[in-house]
């Protein structure tokens, strides 16, 4: 973990308790690795707010939104992947304080066999609009509060959620075939 | 029913149409690409755009999940195809910031070199094709016998006019042909004058200042909320730009290099002698001040090449000569990720990387393009303008539909 993160940490870890961890980094990861804070759910709207309020933080920039999917699709992999999970992965900058800070969120992969629910950052930074779209339509994460939640890039009417690790691709769609 | 009205001022501002939804794309010329706007309009104003994308949509994070990295390459040159050098090397940094491997000094250079002459060219198609959507068409002409010249540049160092995959993991596929960048600094030196006829042909003319000054404003706190970035940015008044501000992996590429950040301080812009004054219309933030921030950062662009060239070749020929090395194609990726943001043309351009390790294959690869945060403004400034001011705005954003849809 790089100085600034530790600050940002203890800020954070003074206001939310455990709400805020930095978890250990990945066995044998390379030494250049970004860090990330580790965010529990509920609490990310919070969070968000804070970093971006916050004198000392002024983290007034979303660079992106990124989901990623964690499923054994490999044996040779499974170890290394884990627990079954999605991480959404948000990326933030201060431009007046020229910092940079990782958060982490994990969910699992569905709640009661539909998507999972992650609070909506959209009223923090107006960005956070169209990304959380963008990841709902490709990774299947549903942002709760979000104005309006569509698929963004693919069609209105597109089954499935291309990014995930287990999704297969349609071998037809009106009328037009594929592969 | 007839109804009194008692002031007359309220008639005047009462008159009402029907509210007309317009299709504006996705096949229309100025909308760069396959971009399909939804206007809401109330006579010939505009009350909503909604815009819809997608239509070049072809999920190159998924195909980027299925690659070794290398072979990524030549899917980043197909997102921002007018700046695919620059798509080269956001990827190629993201990489090597991973693997914590820094290139040879002289790549570093050439780097350079190929970075910003990638920027004036991208920087030409837009203020061409800008002029294009305003109805004058020989700005672009003008634009493109520039832009030729610096595309036969780069088909003699690497083979392809549009898409290069040039730089790759561990610096370029091949070091500069020789007699190259006498070659280049010959192009710049011809370049350099023509700038002046830019500024005469649109920069200020008449005609082009009334279509873009005042016209759609973003204001600096939209602009940053809204995540743009690049020359749409720093039209906003916010001095912010990677080269200066990244992170260590980027910054490093232009240590010792001398430049400036194009941006208004203090109500002024450190223009050279032969840049027009802001017009008294224009107000910080609208489509003439992006413009305009553009124009002069070519003229930085030019300054850095030469810069580059000098010190390319004061350093001694360490460029690895085989493209295989020092990289293969089978070589496995530590576990981690890396994200990194690069300053492209249009914007922040940034690759996140996920690697579980042991496999040369990453476990997620994603692209945060620039021109999608840019776009996303176009609800907010296209509201309340004149529909022929949407070709303006949308002109002045800069987009190409291959990095937003991806």
């Amino acid at each position: 973990m790089t100085h600034d993160d530790e600050e940002a940490l203890s800020r954070l870890q003074a206001k939310f308790g455990d709400g805020v961890t930095a978890p250990a980094p990945r066995e044998k990861a390379s030494p250049t690795s970004d860090p990330w804070l580790l965010v529990e759910t509920p609490r990310l709207a919070e969070v968000a707010r804070f970093l971006r309020n916050d004198p000392a933080s002024v983290f007034d920039c979303l660079n992106s939104v990124t989901v990623v999917d964690y499923l054994p699709i490999d044996k040779k992999l499974a170890a290394a992947v884990g627990e079954e999970r999605l991480e959404v992965v948000y990326h933030l900058t201060s431009l007046s304080r020229r910092k940079r800070l990782t958060l982490k969120v994990v969910t699992p992969r569905s709640v009661d066999g539909g998507l999972p629910e992650v609070p909506s950052v959209a009223g923090i930074w107006k960005t956070a609009d169209w990304q959380e779209c963008e990841a709902y339509d490709l990774s299947g994460v549903r942002f709760t509060g979000h104005p309006n939640l569509r698929r963004l890039l693919c069609p209105e009417d597109w089954e499935g959620h291309p990014l995930r690790k287990d999704y297969a691709m349609p071998l037809e769609y009106h009328g037009i075939r594929g592969r | 029913m007839p109804t009194t009205v008692e002031d007359p001022r309220t008639v005047e501002f009462d008159v009402r149409t029907d509210e007309m939804l317009v299709n504006m794309g996705p096949q229309h010329p100025s909308t760069h690409g396959v971009l399909r706007l939804v206007l809401r309009t109330d006579g010939e104003v505009v009350s909503e755009v909604t815009p819809h994308i997608g239509y070049l949509h072809r999920c190159a994070e998924k195909i980027g999940e299925n690659l070794a990295v290398r072979q990524w390459i030549p899917y980043t040159d197909r997102m921002d195809y007018l700046a695919a050098m620059n798509m080269n090397l956001g990827w190629s940094l993201t990489v090597e910031k991973l693997l914590g491997y820094e290139p040879p000094e002289r790549g570093r250079h050439l780097r350079v070199i190929i970075a910003e002459m990638g920027r004036i060219a991208s920087h030409l198609v837009g203020m061409g094709a800008y002029g294009l959507d305003l109805g004058s068409f020989s700005p672009f002409l003008y634009a493109f016998r520039e832009r030729e010249r610096i595309l036969d540049l780069f088909e003699a160092a690497c083979g392809a006019r549009l898409t290069y995959s040039y730089l790759t993991p561990g610096g370029a596929t091949a070091d500069l042909p020789p007699g190259w960048t006498d070659r280049c600094l010959k192009v710049l030196e011809n370049f350099e004058p023509v700038i002046a006829d830019y500024h005469t042909l649109l920069t200020s003319n008449a005609i082009f200042v009334k279509r873009t000054a005042g016209v759609g404003v973003l204001s600096r706190a939209n602009a940053i909320s809204y995540g743009t970035s690049g020359p749409v940015l720093r039209a906003s008044g916010v001095d912010w730009d990677l080269r200066r501000d990244g992170e260590a992996c980027y910054t490093r590429m232009y240590d010792g290099y001398d430049f400036k950040v194009v941006c208004q301080r203090d109500g002024a812009y450190a223009a050279p002698p032969s840049a027009p004054a802001p017009p008294y219309d224009a107000v910080l933030g609208d489509c003439w001040h992006r413009f305009y921030v553009r124009m002069l950062e070519v003229v930085e662009s030019i300054w850095l090449v030469r810069q580059a060239i000098d010190r390319y070749h004061s350093t001694d020929n360490d460029l690895p000569r085989d493209h295989g090395v020092p990289f293969k194609l089978t070589d496995k990726l530590p576990a981690g990720e890396a994200y990194l943001e690069t300053e492209s043309p249009r914007g922040q351009m940034g690759f996140y990387l996920v690697s579980l390790g042991g496999t040369p294959i990453p476990w997620r690869t994603r692209a945060r393009s620039s021109c999608f945060s840019n776009l996303s403004t176009i609800g907010e400034i296209g509201r309340g303008c004149l529909i022929a001011d949407i070709p303006a705005i949308v002109g002045s954003l800069d987009i190409v539909m291959g990095e937003i849809d991806r």
